[in-house]
């Protein structure tokens, strides 16, 4: 059969790839959430008192907000009290080796192909694993701690590394920064901690792949990376979750800081289990990243890929408070069957001759709804600031939607702005046209959005790009056909 | 290779084939000619398999199996190949992935291993000799940015690289200029074998001094209304369609 739009409308149809439970013994807090849960939370981590106070601050701030509404996003109300705050693997040791690991763990991280044995062994990635709340294996310490480098799961950091945490948590996005974020101050469970001392490039990719395992869980993950003076480090975050019934809430925090010419890259590749094709389950991936361009001729790259999640609010943005300091972001979303996803950037220049580049591509098939939201500030003191926006949106199929709410505030009469923005429809005749050469609709509607988000994924770092490629085709399967 | 019985096709509620017959040996070259709206490239979007075209009646088997009944993509692995009269480009994916993929689908078809990046790079280098195209077309999105002449020339390297068994050229002289047309033709020449046949539909006889045609037929209102050697061509260059339009509708009129 030649294509035609209603089959167009079918390629997506394939049932989520890593949809399994590791059965696994797991310690969890009662639902819910209260004072005397955030106190349990942060004594089972053994933390500092002002790290306490910091939480309780956060989860009495909490209680006088209201859960925002202006995304473009329609949700059922999220029942707060009927969640677990905490979870873990009920062994999860401290572990030097991967010998150590429970093998229903490694068997997991196998299904998911990314067997960290393997990774050890070939790829030079070092892999702080989380697993559920907890890191159950970080490797390639030894070979980072050489070069001065921290890369270690946040609770660790907390014990061994008090005087970083307590100095940067918080001050790129301060415990009253929103909603979501606040939960999160108060409720965090686990994340990584990164630290590159002054004029160290990293040597290895950094990588942490995420995964939601326990029913019932909210994911809070925290994660800080701090560059000293003149260093460089690119990270990546992968995550895929279980398939599930019930949606769950993923809150996570990601702060960067960045001192005078230190660069961070921030790569992420997300796969949340994104409900089924009616728009049942699926994971609420409500996140707070954003990077702060501290010192002189800094620089902060954010690249994502959003594949998955039932919701996605998310808005990775670089303040831009150095002089000569650059802030990018490139961006890859795609919406499909009942997905809704309300992301973009904030690039807000404080400092002279700052230099920010959008580049954000939108694909949406299905009933799949994609937002682009993205905000350009520039403030009185940013002489010569520079920003280029471009925003793409590929629609698949005439049931779904796309919206760009670009914002741009100019406070300084010197700021250059460029802005472009397309919609485009994948072509009929572009479809026929490989098929003339042989090529399946699948194959070609995955070809064609693969070329679509090209100037994306040439930021992505190799591995990670392949991965990209792959979970693009995989997750438009049935929306054309 | 190709034969064609009684072939009505519709588009929408218009009758645009009203019957032709086409029988197409292999190894042969066969030209259709006709004038704007008689319905050359709907034959060709038919034989390519395009959706939106109504098959009414007759039949088309391509090398003894029912084309009618695969897929687009089946027909080119089965070894039909058409060159576009307007190229459609793809942004973002280079010509050689592409083209990379497009032979190696055929290749799976045939139980083939597919080619390699290596292997495949050398028959690419060697085939754009073939329509001396500039290597650096290679590298860049599929017909994205390309000139006219480009977008055609790029179509026969396609077909180069695939080596279909039947390749049906849709006005692929159209836009070319004289240089362009006689690099076009020169591919499409070397390419001729006792295996491989073509149909080179075009309004206008220039292209069939360079590609000389086995089997001229004109094409009028949907009916193949004469068909002869490639001396036909040359009287059609200098009579006009008019002369068998007119020779048509008087016959048409006698019959009634």
């Amino acid at each position: 059969m030649p294509p035609t739009e209603e089959s167009i409308e079918q390629l997506a149809n394939k049932e989520y790839k890593w949809g399994f439970v590791t059965d696994i013994e797991q310690e969890t807090f009662p639902k819910g959430l209260s004072e005397e849960v955030v106190r349990k939370i942060s004594a089972k981590k053994n933390e500092p008192e002002w790290m306490l106070e910091w939480r309780l601050k956060a989860y009495k701030h909490w209680l006088t907000l209201d859960e925002p509404t202006w995304a473009y996003v329609k949700f059922d109300p999220i029942d707060y009290q009927d969640m677990i705050y905490y979870a873990a693997p009920k062994e999860a040791p401290q572990l030097d080796s991967l010998d150590e690991v429970d093998p229903k763990l490694l068997e997991t991280y196998n299904k998911l192909g990314i067997s960290l044995d393997e990774q050890k062994r070939l790829s030079g990635v070092a892999v702080d694993a989380v697993f559920d709340s907890v890191s159950v294996a970080t490797t390639f310490k030894a070979t980072l701690a050489e070069k001065g480098i921290i890369f270690c799961s946040i609770s660790d950091a907390m014990q061994e590394h008090p005087e970083l945490v307590q100095k940067y948590i918080g001050s790129v996005v301060p415990i009253s920064d929103n909603y979501f974020a606040t939960l999160n101050s108060a409720v965090f469970s686990d994340g990584s901690f990164v630290h590159i001392p002054k004029g160290v490039r990293c040597p290895m990719e950094l990588s942490t792949y995420f995964r939601i395992n326990a029913e019932n869980t909210g994911q809070f993950e925290r994660t800080l990376i701090i560059a000293e003076e003149g260093s460089h480090v690119s990270y990546l975050e992968g995550c895929t979750a279980p398939m599930r019934d019930e949606n769950q809430l993923h809150a996570a925090v990601v702060e960067l800081v960045a001192h005078d010419d230190a660069q961070i890259k921030y790569s992420t590749v997300q796969n949340w289990y994104p409900g089924d094709e009616n728009g049942k389950g699926g994971i609420y991936n409500f996140v707070t990243k954003r990077g702060l361009c501290k010192g002189k001729n800094s620089k902060i790259s954010w690249t994502q890929v959003e594949t998955g999640s039932a919701i996605t609010w998310k808005y990775p943005s670089c303040v831009l408070q150095g002089d000569n300091s650059v802030g990018e972001f490139y961006s890859v979303a795609l919406t499909n069957n009942y997905q809704q996803a309300d992301t973009g950037t904030k690039m807000i220049h404080i400092g002279k001759n700052t230099k920010s580049t959008i580049i954000s591509k939108g694909i949406s098939a299905g009933r799949g709804q994609n937002i682009y939201r993205g905000q350009v500030k520039i403030l009185k003191g940013a002489e010569n600031a520079r920003n280029f926006s471009q925003c793409d949106s590929m629609l698949i199929g005439d049931r779904c939607g796309a919206h760009t709410f670009p914002y741009i505030d100019v406070q300084n009469p010197s700021a250059r702005m460029e802005h472009e923005a397309t919609t485009s429809k994948i072509g009929e005749d572009q479809i026929f046209y490989c098929n003339q050469r042989g090529i399946d609709t699948e194959d070609a509607v995955s070809m064609i959005v693969n070329g679509f988000c090209k100037a994306v994924f040439k930021e992505l770092p190799m591995e990670f790009a392949v991965e990209a490629q792959k979970l693009l085709g995989i997750s438009l399967e049935g929306s054309v056909g | 290779m190709l034969k064609i019985e009684n072939l009505h096709v519709r588009v929408e509620d218009k009758e645009i084939l009203k019957g032709i017959d086409l029988n197409v040996n292999p190894g042969e070259v066969h030209a259709i000619m006709g004038p704007n709206g008689s319905g050359k490239s709907t034959l060709a979007q038919v034989l390519a398999g395009r959706e939106d075209y109504e098959v009414t009646e007759g039949t088309v088997s391509f090398l003894g199996e029912d084309l009618l009944e695969m897929a687009p993509e089946e027909r080119a692995r089965e070894g039909l190949f058409m060159a576009f009269q307007y190229p459609v480009e793809i942004p973002g994916v280079s010509n050689t992935y592409f083209l990379k993929a497009a032979l190696n689908a055929s290749r799976k078809h045939r139980s083939l291993p597919e080619m390699d990046a290596v292997e495949f790079l050398k028959l690419v280098r060697e085939k754009m000799k073939l329509v001396k195209m500039d290597e650096s077309l290679l590298g860049r999105p599929v017909n994205h940015g390309f000139s006219g002449g480009e977008k055609k020339r790029n179509e026969i390297f396609h077909m180069a690289v695939l080596e279909p068994r039947l390749a049906v050229l849709d006005e692929t002289d159209s836009g070319l200029d004289i240089d362009a047309l006689r690099i076009v033709s020169e591919g499409v020449n070397s390419m001729r074998s006792d295996e491989r046949s073509f149909v080179v539909i075009t309004h206008y006889q220039r292209l069939l001094s360079h590609i000389t045609p086995d089997v001229v037929h004109v094409l009028v209102d949907g009916r193949i209304v004469q068909s002869g050697g490639k001396e036909l061509a040359l009287e059609l260059e200098s009579k006009g369609y008019s002369w068998l339009e007119k020779t048509y509708d008087s016959t048409a009129a006698v019959m009634a």
